[in-house]
């Protein structure tokens, strides 16, 4: 299995903080999939596009392969693959599935609005 | 049973035992090797336990290490839970021998967004068996992945692919359910999970509350099929193997003493067969406790261990009345040979009973077992619990070559037969203590009702406690009945009265006769005295005679010769006179 670690990196820039009303922090993001599967492709490409649309220039995201890591599948609490971990800007979140469902991914990572969130709950 | 064990385990199915007391013996050799074993109950019955016991016994006794994945309690907990059973996870996990590992669900903090799998579970888990080489896994409880990833259909078919990635990995797996309203599981796990399904219960009748265990299925294997009690205490879980699996126990020749010299007279003066079980019955304050002491207390006088169940005394009150008797307990307590085990009836239900005496047995390992009595189990209508409950002790007693006295209460109504006929066929001896009212008195008497292969007395004997113990008499049996206490007394009286006017009468005859052949024989000298002297006048008479014959013919003679007569002829005319 080759090794799927990918840094995005963007600069970040005094000037983006003060943009966004909702971009106080910074977006500190970690993929966990399991190989080179279309579902980790699958993800890997959602994902990057929605940070890119919503978070640009704020974000980390690392992208780990649990096959060359797996002792981190215990101690991050990682049961599904693919998994996107949110640790920073609080609340945790674990964000489960191949990221197709663009509404619910921004519920995951609070880039949505209060309503949408219980809409989003209901399904 | 052993050999039987190998035997099967060896044809058919490869099986890992689990080193829980008894379930090894249900299963004929434990769970199936390389496959996963559902285990499923309720809520506090005991199904974290058994995984992990599985686990500890594995790494300890059969050296095969073993990775424990919890979705409810953390590692810490887990830990802390199962020091209090004696085993000491720390200690196994720093020597590799077992892994732990808390899968940590919360549902709000996931978020679904789209397809996914639990290949990272699979690695996880495959990760914990690779790095200590683990053959035993227990995942316990799979279910709450239900409450923590919504999509029913994709955790359905990972878990299919889970159970059968665990039997490519040839572990041998524990998986835990809880129990559902309808279905064996709340999810249907027993779909998935089809080689070897165990249910745990826990069930509470009557104010007691009752573990059980049952092999729901066992593919490829026989296995007993019985609900089985099992016990958790503070060495694990223990489970009988209730009814023994056949009737091939080996059978034991050597008597033993029933510590009443009486009794074994009465049993071809041999006392009871080793291995035999031994019913002692009868009414109330009849003795039948004092009966069980003797034969406790010649046990350890020979040097034997002696187990005592006390369902009605304490063991001091026990001694104590004992001692009025002349039995001496205490000494044999405190030498460890005797030990009493004093619980109330009503303390566990009818298979905790019969659970808490398995594990006594298989600790003290005695030699006698005394259960008094056994029909305080009897509460309410279960007659027939009882004497399964009975027979299941009875078959594993006798497996062990262990002689059980037990002592049973027969109400005053209802004939002492019948009342025990349930138990009966389970009793190679049988001792009858009956009260025999007579002239306002109430004594005891004492028979064997039946004692397999001996040829017992026949006879009831009167039992008396004395303060040197238990003492058997005859009993008299007349026109009036059975006599026994002071009527016994008064023709024991009367009885030996007649022998000794009979004796009397004897010695008067001998006496008389003595006097008659003394006054005969009197007589007798007294004729030949008589006899004697004329016999000797008489000879005496004959001599004077022929001497005057004799002087008469010399005179003759003499007168011849002077008259010059024929000497001859006068001499032989006188002679023919003669």
């Amino acid at each position: 299995m080759k090794e799927k670690k990918t840094k995005v990196k963007s600069a970040s820039d005094d000037l983006d903080q003060t943009i966004a009303n909702q971009g106080k922090d910074k977006y500190i993001l970690r993929l966990y999939i399991t190989g080179s599967t279309s579902r980790s492709i699958l993800a890997i490409t959602n994902l990057k596009k929605i940070c890119e649309e919503y978070l640009e220039g704020r974000y980390e995201l690392e992208v780990i392969d649990l096959y060359q890591h797996p002792s981190l599948a215990k101690g991050e609490q990682i049961i599904a693959a693919p998994t996107l971990i949110k640790k920073i800007p609080l609340p945790f979140r674990r964000i489960i599935g191949d990221m197709s469902d663009r509404e619910k991914v921004l519920l995951g990572l609070d880039l949505k609005e209060v309503q949408d969130k219980k809409d989003g709950q209901k399904i | 049973m052993k050999k039987a064990e190998n035997k099967i385990s060896n044809i058919n199915l490869p099986k890992s035992p689990t080193g829980i007391m008894g379930f090894d013996e249900i299963t004929l050799g434990g769970l199936p090797t390389g496959r996963p074993t559902l285990v499923c109950g309720g809520a506090g019955c005991g199904k974290t336990l058994f995984g992990i016991e599985f686990l500890v016994r594995g790494a300890i006794q059969f050296n095969e290490p073993g990775v424990f994945m919890s979705f409810e309690e953390t590692d810490k907990e887990l830990i802390n839970n199962v020091a209090s059973l004696g085993f000491d996870l720390n200690n196994l996990i720093k020597n590799k021998k077992i892994a732990l590992d808390h899968v940590y669900i919360e549902r709000s903090e996931i978020e679904e967004t789209g397809e996914y799998d639990l290949d990272a579970l699979f690695i996880r888990l495959g990760y914990a068996i690779d790095s200590i080489g683990a053959k035993r896994v227990v995942l316990d409880t799979i279910e709450s992945l239900f409450a923590g990833l919504p999509n029913q259909l994709i955790l359905r078919a990972e878990l299919r692919r889970l159970f059968r990635w665990l039997k490519n990995k040839g572990v041998t797996a524990i998986i835990t359910g809880e129990r559902g309203d309808e279905t064996l599981t709340r999810q249907g796990l027993e779909e998935y999970v089809s080689d070897c399904v165990i249910m745990l219960d826990h069930r509470v009748t009557e104010q007691t509350s009752t573990r059980r265990l049952r092999v729901v299925k066992y593919r490829g294997s026989t296995h007993g099929t019985n609900e089985y009690p099992f016990l958790i205490d503070e060495t694990g879980i223990s489970v009988l193997p209730v009814t023994s699996l056949g009737l091939e126990h080996i059978v034991s020749n050597e008597r033993i003493s029933s510590g009443i010299k009486a009794l074994d007279e009465m049993l071809e003066g041999k006392g009871y067969f080793r291995g035999s079980t031994v019913l002692v019955s009868g009414t109330a304050g009849i003795g039948k406790t004092s009966t069980a002491a003797h034969f406790a207390e010649a046990a350890c006088k020979r040097g034997e261990r002696v187990l005592y169940f006390c369902f009605e005394e304490s063991p001091n009150q026990l001694m104590r009345n004992m001692l009025s008797i002349g039995i001496k307990l205490e000494p044999w307590v405190k030498k460890g040979l005797l030990r009493f085990q004093a619980t109330r009836p009503t303390l566990y239900g009818l298979e905790m009973h019969l659970a808490v005496t398995h594990k006594f047995v298989n600790e003290f390992k005695p030699d006698i077992v005394i259960l008094d009595p056994i029909n305080t189990f009897v509460t309410g209508d279960k007659e027939f619990e009882v004497k399964t409950l009975l027979m299941r002790i009875v078959d594993f007693l006798k497996v062990n070559q262990i002689t059980a006295l037990f002592t049973s209460l027969t109400s005053a109504e209802c004939s002492i037969e019948g009342s025990d006929a349930g138990i009966s066929s389970l009793i190679d001896t049988w001792l009858l203590l009956r009260d025999i009212e007579l002239n306002g008195e109430r004594n005891r008497g004492m028979y064997v009702l039946k004692s397999r292969g001996m040829a017992n007395s026949n006879q009831i004997r009167e039992f008396v406690l004395t303060n040197h113990g238990v003492e058997l008499r005859d009993v008299y049996i007349g026109g009036k009945g059975v006599l026994t206490g002071s009527a016994r007394i008064a023709q024991e009286a009367f009885e030996n009265a007649e022998v000794l006017r009979r004796k009397q009468n004897v010695e008067r005859k001998v006496r008389e006769i003595d006097r008659k052949r003394r006054e005969l024989e009197t007589q007798i000298s007294a004729l030949r005295a008589g006899f004697e002297s004329e016999e000797t006048e008489a000879v005496m008479m004959i001599e004077t005679e022929q001497e005057t014959i004799k002087r008469l013919e010399q005179d003759k003679m003499e007168m011849a010769v002077s008259r010059k007569a024929k000497i001859g002829k006068i001499a032989t005319k006188n002679l023919k006179n003669n």
